[in-house]
């Protein structure tokens, strides 16, 4: 699809905020799928700088009546994307068929299927499934136009996915237990014998193991496995994903959990400001500070191509990135997207996180021989 | 009609009720006494001819699409790499076979602990409330395990819904862990000794009470009966119901994961989670070669004994329980509330608090609907598939059968994602225009639960006596007007028990369900796992409560039929 510049800026303008604004106001009694009451968001299409309005204003204007049929296999659960996906559909009237799973159940499903896949798009949760499908060769190069949109490091370095939304590593802290000064900035300090008996993490979790991934890449395997044995020394609790360790965070079972920095807000839409948890930014830099992508890629093989890169491209038009900063409070990519409330805006975090080009955490076997090596994997 | 009353009323007169062996020495003295030469063919031409070729044709064709999961596995494996194998050769993993055996054997003992006692309360005695112990117990199988560990979790956890209760009259603040292997065992005893439970109370209720009157008759005492002749009969019920234990244990992933328990599924889905099919494949194998070994253990549990008894149908006698009613009241009471009330509470619990939180409930309809013809349809299918195995494993007793019956079970340990990546590799294959349809779903399933039919139509059909069959054909019936005029009629019971089973096991099934279903096919359990997997817990219960509500009715009506047929 090509870009042309909007001949009356000003009632394209109009006409983005608003669908912003009834993307946003659909989003709360209409579908079941969005996690929150809006109350806080609505206002935030004002704040949009006019800039990025112009950029984009192509997505919603060419709106074609019939435009045929696309399927996207997503490792992101419908809870998380249906909604935007959703959006997508009525604003191009592309028909959109979408097969759910876990990333790695997808992944070994697209592996599996190979050429014979009905795929067009992989939506996936972590750098790691996109890396499997990549290596299989399985992705179809992306057009400079969609790529560009996103940093150059939250993107694949051959061009075959892109970055849609970035996912902070926290350490979830208990607030009766803990305040925010008591937390180191570094993320080894938590090899301390002071923390035993008081962390959750989860090692069979995607964006974990996209951590020591990276923490491989940055810090070495020796060091790398140096800490896994200092951690492991300290006994921490085991848990199968991130929520529950944010869950048993706010119950008190576990003072600190290695989490995503996302599931605190729905814990706190749920239960209310008194749910006994909040996230520490971890500010050191280290490979505790990794910001990781949820991100996409067109498979080679799919037959609607131009509906995959449209679909690819509205993924990264200013409504979808705002309905991922404020609906599954995520960090939008693409810059001029207001974050959600509450949350340290991305360049801030950005200053202090990890430099880390998100293929390089896409080597998800050494990583995982390496926590079996440890014994932290069975 | 006349032929099946001319049956019963033969099945009234004879009696069989020996062992295999004593059997055959029976059946040699009477022939070498009265019987007539010509009885003795009657037993080789029954099933013989056209109907016997379409049986095992059938039989075949299920084989062979059993075979697919092990098939695919040994390709994957064979691909896999040098470092896979040295990890398969590593001493953990040995060790975590071993764990995972161990919990096995483990659920399964508890498990006969629990159900044993309460088949028998509910079958045999004037258990206060008998009929509403009698549906509510079997009702725990209809919790998916990934939902009923959660629940307990939640629920019994060091800082847990229980432990909140406490705080403030007690002071209690931590409860302790009920992590690891407790946890899991905990878990997946309650959660799945119904299976034992209910072949339990089918033998206890089809035995024949001139067993037990005998050995009351000879001096026994009640307990003495109950040891020497009653647990004994009950051998291969509980073997049959301890096979499916066992397995459930072994495939299980949603508990042990939830209760940080390491068994060898784990190990599998971690392998699946590197994106590693080979290496997953071989431990798959592992997993399989296991449940061969199990297999081994039912079959000598079971024994050369055959239970069939063409004696009298007349309900046992009853047991008053005195005083012992009410220590068997609160046992009864403790069960139901640990293994349902408990689950289900969290459960209305989770809903109520989002439902006060504003969460739309959305609709459900679709979802629902789903579900139900999904896991009705396959029922029905898995059901029917199953009856040629049966009939053969039962009636035509030889190594090929036996292997038969070894192939049925011996891919149901497989976790899910095993199983429908195989059915993948075969439909992207070689199957492409049937590949993601409804029609693959049902095949999916039927892949899945299809021994635990096997397993119901046999133990019913073990308990009709071949001399009935017999006896219909030399009044001059063909083979297939016997089938559908003696047999049917009498394992009827049997084909809608494992039919339920088949459709509450499909009413909860997940990994094949996002895997092979119709794109934008959703079911009650995709549901569930959407939003269990993005802790929005509030949004989990409906559904949940949906898939336990829905499966529970025809486990209900069953129990309860039961009861209006046996008072």
């Amino acid at each position: 699809m090509r870009y042309r510049m909007p001949r009356r800026p000003v009632l394209a303008a109009l006409i983005v905020s608003a669908l912003v604004l009834a993307a946003c106001g659909a989003a709360a009694p209409s579908t079941p799928a969005t996690p929150l009451t809006v109350r806080e968001t609505v206002e935030v299409p004002v704040t949009v700088p006019p800039q990025v309005i112009q950029e984009t204003v192509e997505v919603p204007v060419e709106v074609p009546a019939d435009s045929g049929s696309l399927v996207v296999y997503s490792g992101r659960s419908e809870a998380l994307v249906g909604p935007i996906i959703a959006q997508f559909s009525e604003a191009t009237g592309i028909d959109v068929d979408v097969r759910y799973g876990s990333t790695a159940e997808i992944a070994a499903l697209l592996l599996e299927e190979g050429a014979n896949s009905p795929a067009d798009v992989f939506f996936a949760q972590d750098p790691g499934g996109l890396g499997a499908v990549a290596k299989a060769g399985l992705f179809a190069p992306l057009p400079e136009e969609i790529l560009s949109r996103v940093p150059e490091r939250f993107r694949s370095p051959d061009d075959l996915w892109v970055g849609i939304s970035g996912r902070a590593r926290v350490v979830v802290y208990n607030t009766d237990a803990l305040q925010p000064e008591d937390l180191p900035a570094d993320i080894w300090d938590f090899t301390d014998p002071q923390w035993s008996g008081r962390i959750g993490w989860a090692p069979t979790n995607g964006s974990f193991q996209a951590m020591v991934t990276a923490m491989r890449t940055v810090w070495g395997d020796e060091r790398t496995r140096e800490w896994l044995v200092g951690i492991q020394n300290n006994e921490p609790v085991v848990f199968e994903s991130n929520a529950p360790i944010v869950e048993a965070v706010g119950a008190g079972e576990i003072d600190v959990g290695f989490v995503n920095h996302y599931y605190l807000y729905r814990f706190l839409a749920e239960h209310g400001e008194s749910f006994k948890a909040r996230n520490h930014f971890l500010s050191g830099g280290g490979p505790g500070s990794l910001i990781m992508v949820a991100g996409a890629g067109r498979l080679a093989n799919g037959k609607n191509e131009e509906n995959a890169k449209r679909f690819l491209q509205f993924m990264l038009s200013p409504v979808a990135q705002q309905y991922f900063a404020s609906q599954t409070y995520e960090y939008p990519l693409v810059e001029g997207t207001v974050t959600a409330p509450g949350l340290p805006p991305l360049a801030e975090l950005d200053a202090m996180a990890l430099e880390i080009d998100m293929a390089d955490l896409d080597d998800l076997q050494g990583t995982t021989q390496l926590l079996q090596d440890v014994g932290v994997l069975p | 009609m006349l032929v099946r009353r001319a049956a019963m009323g033969l099945r009234r007169a004879s009696t069989f009720p020996f062992s295999g062996r004593q059997r055959e020495q029976h059946m040699s003295r009477a022939e070498a006494n009265h019987i007539p030469a010509s009885w003795r063919s009657l037993r080789l031409p029954r099933l013989e001819g056209w109907p016997s070729l379409a049986l095992w044709a059938a039989a075949a064709a299920c084989a062979a699409v059993l075979l697919l999961p092990t098939v695919y596995l040994v390709i994957r494996a064979f691909t896999a790499s040098d470092a896979a194998l040295q990890t398969l050769l590593r001493p953990r993993t040995w060790e975590t076979v071993a764990r995972t055996a161990g919990l096995a054997l483990a659920v399964t003992a508890a498990s006969s602990v629990i159900a044993v006692p309460l088949a028998w309360l509910t079958v045999r005695t004037d258990l206060p409330l008998r009929r509403l112990w009698s549906v509510l117990t079997p009702l725990p199988l209809v919790i998916p395990s990934y939902v009923g560990a959660y629940l307990y979790a939640s629920a019994l956890g060091p800082r847990g819904l229980l432990q909140q209760a406490l705080e403030a009259p007690l002071g209690i603040t931590r409860l302790p862990d009920i992590y690891g292997f407790p946890g899991a065992l905990f878990t997946l005893t309650l959660l799945s000794y119904p299976y034992i439970l209910l072949s339990a109370r089918a033998a206890l209720q089809r035995m024949d009470p001139a067993l037990e009157e005998a050995s009351r008759g000879l001096g026994s005492g009640a307990w003495g009966t109950f040891l020497r002749v009653t647990l004994p009969h009950l051998r291969p019920a509980l073997g049959a119901g301890g096979l499916l234990v066992a397995l459930y244990a072994l495939r299980d992933f949603g508990a042990v994961a939830i209760m940080r328990y390491d068994t060898f599924t784990r190990v599998i889905y971690t392998q699946y989670r590197s994106f590693d099919r080979s290496q997953a494949a071989l431990f798959a194998l592992i997993l399989i070669g296991l449940t061969l070994v199990l297999l081994m253990l039912e079959a000598r549990l079971r024994g050369r004994a055959r239970y069939d008894h063409s004696a009298a149908t007349r309900p046992p006698a009853q047991v008053a329980l005195g005083p012992w009613r009410w220590p068997a009241l609160l046992f009864c009471g403790l069960v139901v509330l640990l293994s349902l009330a408990l689950p289900a509470g969290v459960l209305v619990y989770w809903l109520v608090r989002g439902l006060l939180a504003g969460e739309a409930l959305g609709s459900l309809g679709e979802i629902t609907l789903n579900s139900v013809s999904a896991a009705a349809i396959s029922a029905l299918a898995t059901t029917l598939a199953a009856l040629p195995v049966a009939v053969l494993v039962v009636r035509r007793a030889s190594g090929l059968t036996r292997a038969l019956e070894r192939l049925v079970y011996s891919a149901y340990a497989l976790p899910g994602i095993a199983v429908a990546l195989a059915l993948v590799f075969f439909g992207v294959n070689y199957a492409l225009p049937l590949y993601q349809t409804f029609a693959m779903l049902i095949l999916a399933y039927g892949v899945l639960f299809l021994p635990q039919a096997v397993g119901a139509l046999r133990a019913a059909l073990l308990q009709v006596h071949p001399s009935l069959e017999e006896s219909a054909r030399s009044l001059g019936r063909t083979p297939l007007q016997v089938f559908v005029t003696i047999t049917a009629p009498l394992i009827r019971p049997g084909f809608t028990a494992g039919a339920a089973l088949v459709f509450l096991t499909a009413m909860k099934e997940l990994p094949a369900t996002l895997i092979l279903a119709p794109i934008g096919f959703q079911t009650l359990a995709t549901a569930v796992w959407s939003a269990v997997s993005e802790a929005f817990f509030a949004r989990a219960a409906a559904p949940a409560l949906l898939i336990v509500l829905l499966s529970s009715v025809p486990m209900a009506l069953i129990t309860l039929r039961e009861h209006r047929d046996r008072p």
